[in-house]
């Protein structure tokens, strides 16, 4: 536990339905995510692995178990939705979430990076998907957290400008390194980001498999992307 | 493509205030004939009108009044708002508290303003804290119910990026929460003042020794229509520079990202 950013030991989360039945949302679930690793969960539609991320970031606390943030660091998390502020500008909506002894901090870097420069005075509408999602990458990074939470971050977006985001997101994980655990539906997305996969069975969630891949994520080519995606779709189809 | 729509916008706003001239021009001119035609103390001539407020502006009596009115306006406006706010935003935030609350609310709302304002005077005195308390007490169910249904309507989605981004009570309240009420705010206060100032005049009438409500009651003893309506659209006319002056500005100020789309 000692390198570990996060220790999960969670033994089942249920849910009471209207018609007095009872869903079991999450099993019996046990991982630790090493410092500065990237983790991906993937699994079918409805199989708890948001269920769990809320349960990690402390928006559900119904569960039986329990969820170790070992340090004393700072949480960011990455939603499906962008959830910046509408009233605030994408400067504004970024700096926000800065404690007040950094509020003077620069975000050139950054926005730099995101491509975000000509964007820091647009309001959250005047964006694009894309664009939001950038914003709320930076709004996550500028913290330089502990423990980075993304919930199929880039869900909905084109493939074109999936790809683009998910270059950025490990140039950012690279140059401001944290534990990051990732939620996604595309196993392709899975093996380009992560260096360690959890594969999640069917609800109530629990771990089918834990595919470790060793090779950095810049050396991973075509050939080897394609290697890794099968591996994990034999797990997932073998649930 | 874009100046074009300017200009069109523009020409849009240009011709509606035209028609609203027009319109009071028209108004002002049937009210001048009917007067003219049925030659009667009780609908004097829009220019005896003008007269009589020229007569009070130079006596210093129209300012004196009407601020008197404009002050208690003033502060049972910020009374009622701010009881009001807390209160509905903690009832939309509370179920139980709600449902506890609700009946006295929906007793509070059908309770005849001058009920209050009668009470008020009986069981507080005719001062200025009774006068301004009832004004405000028959506000505050209005601002309750506007503010509560504001704060069911918040978006849980900003709430739990706070609470994940772990922001201060007062951040969540300044940056989250009173931005989504924002219109909400803006709705009670419009409806506030509105009310608040009727309210007021009859508040005035009852029991203060000044204030617009006042001098009505006075001139009505002494049959004077002329002064009445100078004084009416004396404390109107200050009214529009309220909306016009301080609440549409502020109103656009906090509403300036809404008129902006993706580029």
């Amino acid at each position: 536990m000692s390198d570990s950013a996060l220790l999960v030991d969670v033994t089942g989360r249920t849910f009471d339905l209207a018609d007095n039945d009872t869903l079991h949302a999450v099993g019996r679930l046990r991982f630790a995510l090493p410092a500065h690793s990237f983790t991906c969960i993937v699994g079918p539609s409805g199989c708890g692995k948001t269920t769990l991320l809320r349960m990690i970031l402390g928006l559900d606390s119904g569960f039986d178990g329990s969820i170790d943030h070992s340090g004393k660091g700072s949480v960011a998390a990455v939603f499906q939705e962008p959830r910046l502020l509408p009233w605030r500008t994408v400067e504004q909506n970024v700096r926000l979430v800065l404690p007040d002894d950094r509020r003077e901090e620069t975000l050139d870097e950054l926005f730099d990076v995101l491509g975000l420069q000509d964007m820091r005075a647009f309001y959250p509408n005047q964006l694009s998907l894309g664009l939001a999602r950038r914003a709320a990458l930076a709004r996550a990074f500028i913290l330089q957290p502990q423990l980075l939470i993304l919930d199929e971050p880039f869900v909905s977006l084109d493939n074109a400008t999936a790809d683009r985001l998910q270059q950025l997101l490990l140039t950012l994980w690279h140059s401001h390194p944290t534990t990051a655990l990732m939620v996604t539906h595309d196993i392709r997305e899975a093996a380009i980001l992560a260096d360690r996969v959890l594969v999640f069975s069917n609800r109530p969630a629990h771990i089918m498999d834990e595919i470790t891949i060793d090779t950095a994520q810049h050396q991973r080519d075509e050939a080897m992307l394609g290697q890794i995606v099968q591996r994990i779709a034999q797990v997932v189809k073998s649930g | 493509m874009m100046s074009v729509a300017k200009a069109s916008v523009r020409r849009s706003q240009g011709s509606s205030f035209v028609i609203s001239v027009t319109s009071l021009c028209v108004f002002v001119l049937v009210w001048a004939v009917v007067a003219w035609w049925l030659d009667d103390n009780a609908l004097p001539t829009p220019s005896a009108v003008w007269q009589s407020l020229v007569v009070e502006f130079r006596s210093g009596e129209l300012f004196h009044h009407l601020g008197m009115t404009l002050l208690r306006v003033i502060a049972a406006f910020i009374v009622a708002m701010a009881v009001g706010s807390a209160i509905g935003i903690w009832l939309g935030m509370q179920p139980l508290a709600n449902r506890v609350v609700d009946p006295w609310l929906i007793l509070l709302l059908n309770i005849p303003a001058l009920v209050i304002i009668v009470l008020s005077y009986i069981w507080f005195g005719l001062n200025e804290a009774a006068a301004i308390g009832a004004v405000a007490l028959n506000k505050i169910p209005n601002v309750v119910i506007t503010l509560r249904e504001g704060a069911r309507s918040l978006n849980p989605e900003f709430a739990e990026m706070a609470q994940v981004y772990r922001f201060s009570f007062m951040k969540r309240l300044r940056h989250v929460v009173l931005p989504q009420l924002q219109p909400f705010f803006a709705a009670a206060t419009r409806s506030g003042i509105s009310l608040i100032w009727k309210i007021v005049l009859i508040v005035e009438l009852l029991g203060r020794s000044n204030g617009v409500g006042f001098q009505i009651h006075l001139y009505f003893q002494l049959f004077d229509v002329a002064t009445i309506l100078a004084y009416t659209f004396a404390f109107i006319g200050v009214m529009l520079v309220v909306e016009y002056g301080v609440l549409q500005p502020l109103d656009k100020y906090t509403n300036r990202w809404r008129g902006t789309h993706e580029r």
